[in-house]
């Protein structure tokens, strides 16, 4: 199967919102001896963007970590509890945890492209799991990445400049152009406009609006703004627990929790 | 809150006020002074620096030419026994030079057939003028029966005397130059036979007895073969062992000691090593006595640790979220360190890789334990045969007592200094060439 057919398939199923993506069952991490998350329940829905948001600390972070064990790369981090994607949990033995990071993209805090060429960092995600047969292929995927991310127009007649040329809004587009490339079903976003300026802010709001169709996306933000503007759903963290979840109008206007209430109206965090 | 704040943290100027002016003119002072240490030690280390270099190039600087004498020479055909009408080479070879050189001598200086003189005519030239004019022989044999001008290596008492390295207001006794033979030079200098030309014997010929025949170039094989040996293993082993210890093996208790024990090796003296190539590379496997191929091994050895550590250290410097964005794009371990941990590690590997190696081409006393400081007078042809290295070869030389070794021994340091110098500037020039900016 091409990516093209793949991509459209995933359009087709952009129908289907509502049914649950990814599933988290009493989920608790600890680093040594301490505990971030003291046994978290959510559930993510197909082709949905769900923010967390949360003080610092609250554990948002280290859960989205969980959903592409991406916390295996640390020694010190133990985890337990269930999490599914499609229903298979990606902590059984079975999971390659290389494969479950292909199928859940991260893009991360700080814009990190590789200090190679802005091709080269589109292409590299296709090129190690081998699924383009030939170099136009692969051109056309980097194209269609790039432009899916917005960024075609300013960087298509400099494609072999290094990517850590780019602004820092840029860099964040071209992260985000790479996790596209590898054409993965959930996408998982760590704060990914902390390090940018209102107006690449804006930009990566707009993309997140227009990929949400094609992807199952998570977003952790601290911009409650953000997360009004481009949630469907919001879960709200506290202390390492998930305190509620909900449609995100809701969350905003009427929250079930008293926390909930005084964080949104900024009284800690 | 306010109940515990100091009193003079609400007092206005606190920041304006006179004391506040002192503390800021301490402050300035005290870092003035630390800059001022800090220039003061620079130039401690420039001078100590600049004292070295100076007395090593002034000592040797002489020892990069040689002197040499313009003689007439008649090459008597009585010298040589020839049977047929052409002379073969064999006849040529063995005719009597001495003769045929002391005779030029003799025509060429004056009172040089006074009593006792024969002994001071013999100390004039070298031995390698005899092999200069039968080389010259040999090669042209319609030479024979003509007289031949040519320059000849001037023995190494005289070449120090002329070169002024050697005190003339000394008694005669005391000198190795006699009143005759300084005469003699001054009756050369003045007819313009003797001078100076560049010395080509020290960059191609291997160690002698006479000094103004020696040279360095068996040496210099040596440390290349002593390089090759350290580079092709200790490189891809360390940069190896580098890559494991820091990106794969786990964090327990085995590598964590592995690790200290790395380190403490890389303090371990240098001539240990060399006992341990004597007593495992020679005793138990057999390899041959001061062969460049043992002395690599020990230095391999030697130079494993700090390979090592400083590949470990130029690996652990590449940002977390660059290993981070690869394994987010579903790269494998692997794929994560050779495709962008090891990349952007290779300057700083290089670098220290290099340094390794520099420090490796300067070590001496492991070679002293393995038998790489004999006396070897020709270039060695391969890893297994005897042969010095450019170390060992300066500390030959500085054992020896004549003037003439002296100033080599110097000339030997510049030569070492100057290939340490390639190495390093080498290796800034690779951190410079493959420095990706962020």
């Amino acid at each position: 199967m091409n990516y093209e057919t793949k991509t459209a398939e995933k359009l087709m199923a952009a129908e289907n919102i509502g049914e649950t993506k990814m599933q988290a069952r009493d989920v608790r991490v600890s680093y040594g001896d301490t505990e971030a998350l003291h046994g978290v329940n959510l559930d993510v829905r197909h082709n949905e963007v769900l923010a967390l948001i949360g003080p610092s600390g609250c554990g948002k972070s280290t859960f989205l970590r969980c959903l592409n064990r991406m916390n295996d790369t640390i020694d010190i981090c133990r985890i337990s509890g269930e999490i599914t994607l499609d229903g298979q949990n990606i902590y059984d033995r079975s999971i390659d945890p290389v494969q479950l990071r292909a199928r859940v993209g991260m893009v991360f805090q700080k814009p990190n492209p590789f200090p190679k060429s802005i091709f080269d960092n589109v292409a590299y995600g296709p090129r190690i799991h081998g699924f383009t047969r030939d170099k136009e292929e692969l051109r056309q995927i980097v194209e269609t990445s790039l432009r899916r991310a917005g960024l075609w127009k300013e960087v298509h007649d400099r494609l072999d400049e290094p990517g850590t040329g780019l602004s820092g809004g840029q860099q964040q587009r071209l992260c985000i152009a790479r996790a596209i490339a590898v054409n993965p079903e959930v996408i998982l976003m760590d704060e990914p406009c902390s390090a940018l300026d209102p107006i690449a802010t804006a930009l990566i709001e707009e993309l997140i609006d227009e990929i949400k169709q094609s992807y199952t996306i998570v977003i952790v933000t601290h911009n409650m703004q953000q997360a009004a503007r481009v949630s469907r759903r919001t879960a709200f963290f506290h202390l390492g627990n998930l305190v509620e979840v909900g449609e995100t109008e809701q969350i905003f206007t009427n929250p079930g929790d008293q926390r909930t209430q005084d964080y949104i109206t900024g009284r800690f965090g | 809150m306010t109940d515990t704040t100091p009193s003079s943290f609400t007092t206005h100027g606190l920041h304006t006020s006179a004391a506040a002016q002192a503390r800021m003119r301490r402050r300035y002072a005290a870092e003035r002074r630390f800059r001022l240490y800090g220039i003061a030690a620079i130039v401690a280390a420039l001078g100590v620096l600049a004292v070295l270099l100076f007395t090593i190039v002034s000592q040797g600087y002489t020892a990069f030419v040689n002197t040499e004498i313009e003689l007439e020479v008649y090459v008597d055909p009585a010298d040589f026994s020839f049977e047929g009408t052409t002379p073969t080479s064999e006849e040529i070879g063995a005719g009597n030079y001495r003769n045929l050189l002391s005779s030029a001598l003799q025509e060429n200086l004056p009172d040089a057939d006074a009593p006792g003189a024969a002994r001071d005519l013999r100390g004039i030239l070298s031995g390698q003028a005899y092999r200069q004019l039968r080389e010259t022989l040999l090669a042209d044999p319609s030479l024979i029966g003509q007289r031949v001008s040519m320059s000849f290596l001037a023995s190494s008492d005289i070449d120090q005397a002329f070169k002024g390295n050697t005190p003339r207001d000394v008694p005669e006794e005391r000198r190795r130059v006699s009143n005759l033979q300084y005469e003699w030079m001054d009756y050369l200098e003045n007819q313009g036979q003797i001078s100076t030309s560049f010395n080509s014997n020290l960059f191609t010929q291997a160690d002698s007895r006479q000094p103004e025949q020696a040279g360095l170039w068996g040496a210099i094989v040596g440390s290349f073969y002593l390089m090759l040996v350290v580079a092709v293993l200790s490189i891809p082993l360390g940069v190896g062992a580098a890559i494991y210890l820091e990106e794969f093996a786990p964090k327990n208790r085995l590598t964590s000691f592995i690790e200290i024990n790395i380190n403490n090796l890389a303090a371990v003296p240098s001539i240990i090593f060399g006992l341990l190539g004597l007593a495992v590379f020679i005793q138990v496997f057999g390899l041959p006595r001061s062969a460049p191929l043992v002395g690599g091994l020990a230095l391999t050895l030697m130079t494993l640790p700090t390979i090592i550590i400083a590949a470990r250290a130029s690996l652990r410097s590449i940002p977390p979220s660059i290993r981070e964005a690869a394994y987010g794009l579903g790269a494998s371990k692997m794929q994560m360190v050779f495709h962008h941990v090891l990349p952007l590690a290779l300057p700083g590997i290089l670098t220290g890789s290099i340094i390794g190696l520099a420090q490796a081409l300067g070590e001496t006393a492991p070679l002293l334990m393995i038998g790489m400081n004999a006396f070897i007078t020709s270039a060695p042809d391969s890893m297994f045969s005897p042969s010095t290295a450019l170390p060992s070869q300066i500390y030959i030389w500085a054992d020896s007592s004549e003037r003439g070794f002296v100033e080599r021994t110097s000339a030997g340091i510049m030569v070492l200094l100057g290939f340490l110098i390639l190495m390093n500037a080498t290796a800034i020039f690779l951190r410079k060439r493959f420095e990706k900016r962020w």
